[in-house]
């Protein structure tokens, strides 16, 4: 297949790379340009493991081409953290015990992240609806939807740690 | 616990922030200069002839280095319990996942082409499928050289007199429960990267729960290929999930290091998720007959059981569950007199292999379930029938099984206490429950139990820890680090574990059996305090005091009650090294626990300690549609003590979460012993839609042998979920679903059976 030059913008950064036009974002992203974060778990769209942000939105990568990111802001889990300083959301997740193997975590971050920009006041329903794409085999999801509802309402403590029996909604610093 | 400055603390995984900022490398990541992609061939049919191969289409194909087949498998290259497996098939396939040649190429896509273009012709055998059916006389042979499809591997236990005692027994209940196959559906696919340096020594990048005995199986392999005194380092990337998957090393491992070799290039294979469905082994699927009988007060007399293992074409550590089943079977309660009879059958399915409860889970649904029957038949409540014969502390079970803490009635009542929460009882609303018994202190199934960790200390008060154990998200980095820091005086980030290569990191016998926390933490505690003894030595020195009246903690070490007295612990460090004659702080320490191999009567005391824990849930049954819904979940578990609350509750969520999956939904379809659902949206996992408020009450009975008094808690999460669903069940609408998955259908046809016959 005939190759072409795109250029993409991939978190706030112009890169020109030469694709193919059946490779997909996660290929490029992966493959290219060696943004690892993105991980390929099923290759079919299911499992959410491979989902980035385009203009925001959480699509996965892996059923993505990457002729549709054109002109579009690419934002993928190297994109969160401000240098080695963590998300609230990505800080929220380590200290509830939400990453244990953490394959699934880099696409449950970016749909987490983008129902957040969305959605500043989601409830539990709205959290786990939301994420219920994404497979995550180590952790039965509920420190996930914790870390998630905390990000939201960083105010409300967990009720573990209004008594004291939990310090997992660690007050920012 | 007050008194520790670190153990007991809810600290985060120590990876978990790198993991999410995307920048943990897991096989998928791994890229080696001139590296090329292998791809497996599997077989088309379930047991058949292989006529003809033709390889010379696929191997014109440009970007094709190499192409193998089982003829170039050699002779002692083996896989498998028996060591019988050939990591690539000649002449003949016993199933759809036997491989049958393999391509290493430039790119994957070209590998995949390769595999399209390789001819082969079979000729198709009667292929088997049922391992009741299998046992008949004129049933097809899945291998002609055997006389019979049952295995000469008999699992046989006889204690005390059964016929007796059910004569005796007031009540006896009986009971046929099926299992059926699952699988791990680890988020990161199987994969190793196999490379070998100018002097034929291989590097292998490999997912593997099992780095000491994995680099043995990679020595044994080089032996095979005439590569005789080569070295074997075995690299574990951060693992993407393990659950048992990686307890053994697997026919991928193999073909990666045949091709490299032939190739003399690295070569990297990962499977894609179909493949990962298709060509790993699942858990044990089972047929279990079962008699329970107690006498009028309730207190069980004997269990009897008789059991038919579908053992797939080839034999793997499925077959070998059994020895964990025995351990509900003979130990679950007190019991005298238990027989248990299992058999395993060969059949043209896939085979089985390590899965979390390795056994357990099978055994714990048949006796669980059945204990309700009989709790009923007897008119005795659940919960008070399983504490009529619970087991206690001091306890030697029929197996010799050394029962030292037991916290097994405070679950009960923890969990009894959650679910009479909510009083009233309605319409198609029930409760169960169900209790387990797990090994909490090793298990010693290999002639050795024991794990290695060596403490280096640093100039700066650091210390670095090369251990035997094995990390895969469960959290043994945190739990070393933890140990550590909590002897030395240290803080956990002043700790650096390292668990990834087996060229620095000592020996151990691989992460299994819920013996992380207990063995490779003994060994980490034992190598700190050596390093402790001599920082007190040398430091008694320099602040002039005794060793005893010295104390570690926040980096310094002091006499407390003495402000005169103390120092910083890196300042000391810096001395000991930088004097004349000075010396550099490094201990070693391994750790094998005090626990027996079982013997020929399958009689030992293989743990040193054991967990126990009770599940108690609550569902509604929609009677319209047979769906069940998990309303409340309580998992109450005796770790002796907890070394990192977060960590653990961890385990029990995502452990009861599996079993949940396990109980409803989850099921590895084979039609012919073809797998008609190799993918997420056929294989129902569990989403976050469903996700179940868990409260996890957490008993302490700190064990006298666990590190700070902690047992294993890796698999227990999983171990009683489908009985205590069960059970719950047929509380809220009257019906015993005996087979798992409990489907809506299942119970729909219950329901409607129930109707009919009323």
């Amino acid at each position: 297949m005939e190759k072409l030059n795109i250029i993409l913008n991939i978190n706030n950064k112009p890169v020109d790379v030469r694709i193919t036009p059946n490779d997909t974002l996660l290929e490029v992203l992966r493959d290219h340009l060696d943004l690892t974060g993105s991980k390929e778990s099923c290759g079919e769209g299911v499992c959410g493991s491979c989902t980035v942000q385009l203009d925001g939105k959480p699509v996965r990568s892996c059923l993505t081409l990457a002729l549709e990111a054109e002109g579009l802001k690419v934002r993928t889990v190297e994109g969160l953290a401000d240098g080695d300083k963590l998300s609230p959301l990505q800080e929220s997740f380590v200290n509830h015990g939400a990453v244990q193997c953490g394959f699934c975590t880099p696409g449950m971050l970016m749909t987490a992240d983008a129902l957040l920009q969305q959605n500043t006041n989601p409830d539990e329903d709205t959290i786990k609806k939301a994420l219920s794409g994404n497979i995550c085999r180590c952790t039965g999801y509920s420190k996930i939807v914790e870390a998630v509802a905390h990000t939201a309402h960083p105010d409300d403590q967990c009720p573990d740690c209004a008594s004291g029996i939990k310090s997992c909604c660690k007050t920012k610093e | 616990m007050s008194e520790y400055n670190v153990v007991g603390k809810r600290i985060p995984k120590i990876d978990a922030a790198q993991k999410a900022m995307g920048r943990a490398e897991y096989i998928q990541d791994v890229k080696l200069p001139g590296m090329l992609y292998g791809k497996i061939l599997y077989s088309k049919h379930a047991h058949a002839r292989i006529t003809r191969m033709d390889l010379s289409k696929a191997l014109a194909l440009s970007g094709v280095y190499t192409i193998l087949t089982g003829e170039d498998v050699p002779e002692k290259m083996r896989m498998g319990f028996y060591k019988d497996n050939p990591p690539l098939k000649k002449d003949k396939v016993f199933s759809f996942r036997d491989e049958v040649a393999a391509v290493a190429a430039k790119t994957p896509e070209i590998a995949k082409k390769a595999l399209e273009l390789i001819e082969i012709d079979y000729e198709v055998l009667p292929g088997i499928f049922d391992p009741e059916k299998a046992m008949e006389k004129d049933s097809p042979l899945v291998h002609e050289n055997t006389k019979s499809n049952v295995l000469k591997l008999p699992w046989k236990l006889h204690y005390g007199d059964v016929d007796k005692a059910e004569k005796e027994a007031a009540f006896v209940v009986e009971g046929r429960f099926t299992t059926t196959w699952v699988t791990h559906c680890c988020m990161g696919t199987s994969g190793a990267v196999a490379s070998f340096d100018a002097a034929d020594n291989l590097t292998i990048y490999t997912n593997t729960q099992i780095p000491s005995l994995a680099q043995k199986d990679f020595l044994e392999a080089l032996k095979a290929m005439g590569l005789k005194n080569k070295r074997a380092r075995v690299i574990k990337p951060i693992i993407g999930g393990g659950f048992g998957s990686k307890l053994d090393t697997y026919a991928y491992e193999h073909i990666a290091i045949l091709l490299a070799h032939k190739c003399r290039k690295p070569v990297k294979i990962v499977f894609d998720r179909p493949e990962e469905f298709i060509a790993t082994s699942t858990r044990q699927p089972t047929v279990t007959h079962i008699k329970q009988g107690c006498d009028k007060n309730g207190k069980l007399l004997f269990r009897d059981i008789r059991m038919v293992l579908d053992n797939g074409a080839h034999t793997s550590w499925g077959a070998t569950t059994p020895s964990v089943m025995m351990m509900p079977i003979t130990s679950l309660y007190r019991v005298d007199n238990v027989r248990y009879d299992a058999k395993c059958v060969y059949t043209n399915n896939t085979y089985s292999q390590a899965m979390r409860g390795y056994g357990n889970p099978q055994a714990t649904f048949a006796i669980e379930s059945n204990i309700d029957m009989l709790a009923e038949k007897a008119g005795i409540d659940p919960i008070e029938f399983r504490r009529i014969n619970r087991n206690h502390p001091g306890d030697v079970t029929p197996q010799n099984f050394k029962i030292t803490t037991c916290g097994l009635d405070l679950c009960l009542d923890a969990v009894e206490k959650e679910l009479r929460k909510s009083g009233t009882k309605e319409k198609g609303v029930g409760i169960g429950v169900a209790s387990l018994i797990h090994v909490g202190g090793g298990a010693r199934i290999y002639k050795s139990d024991g794990c290695g960790v060596i403490i280096k200390m640093d100039d700066y008060g650091k210390a670095s820890v090369f251990t035997g154990g094995t990390d895969m998200g469960q959290g043994l980095d945190n739990i070393t680090a933890q140990i550590v820091a909590e002897e030395l005086g240290l803080l956990v980030e002043d700790v650096h574990v390292v668990h990834t290569d087996t060229d620095v990191c000592p020996w151990d016998v691989g992460a299994h059996a819920s013996r992380s926390t207990f063995v490779a933490g003994n060994a980490a505690l034992g190598a700190a305090k050596k390093i402790k003894a001599q920082l007190l030595e040398l430091g008694s020195k320099e602040l002039k005091t005794t060793p005893d009246s010295l104390m570690l903690k926040d980096r310094l070490i002091f006499v407390p009650g003495d402000p005169e007295k103390s120092m910083a612990i890196d300042k000391l460090l810096r001395k000991i090294h930088f004097s004349p004659g000075g010396t550099m702080l490094v201990s070693d320490h391994f750790f094998d626990p005090i626990n027996e191999n079982m013997g020929p009567d399958y009689k030992g005391n293989m743990s040193m300690t054991y967990t126990f824990g009770v599940h108690g849930v609550k569902v509604r049954v929609d009677e319209e549609t047979g769906k069940v819904e998990v309303l409340e979940y309580v998992a109450a578990h005796d770790v002796g003590q907890a070394i990192n609350p977060l960590l653990l509750e961890g385990q029990v969520y995502g452990g009861v979460v599996m079993g949940l999956g396990y109980a409803l939904s989850e099921e590895v379809m084979h039609v012919n012993g073809k797998n008609m659902n190799p993918n997420f949206r056929d294989y129902k996992l569990f989403t976050a839609k469903d996700a179940v408020k868990i409260i996890a009450p957490v008993i302490q009975t700190p064990d006298k042998d666990g590190p700070f008094g902690a047992k294993g808690i890796g698999e227990p999460g999983c171990v009683p979920t489908a009985p205590a669903i069960a059970n719950a069940i047929y509380d809220a609408v009257g019906v015993r679903i005996t087979t798992l998955p409990i489907t809506p259908e299942k119970v729909l046809a219950a329901l409607m059976e129930k109707k009919k016959n009323h």
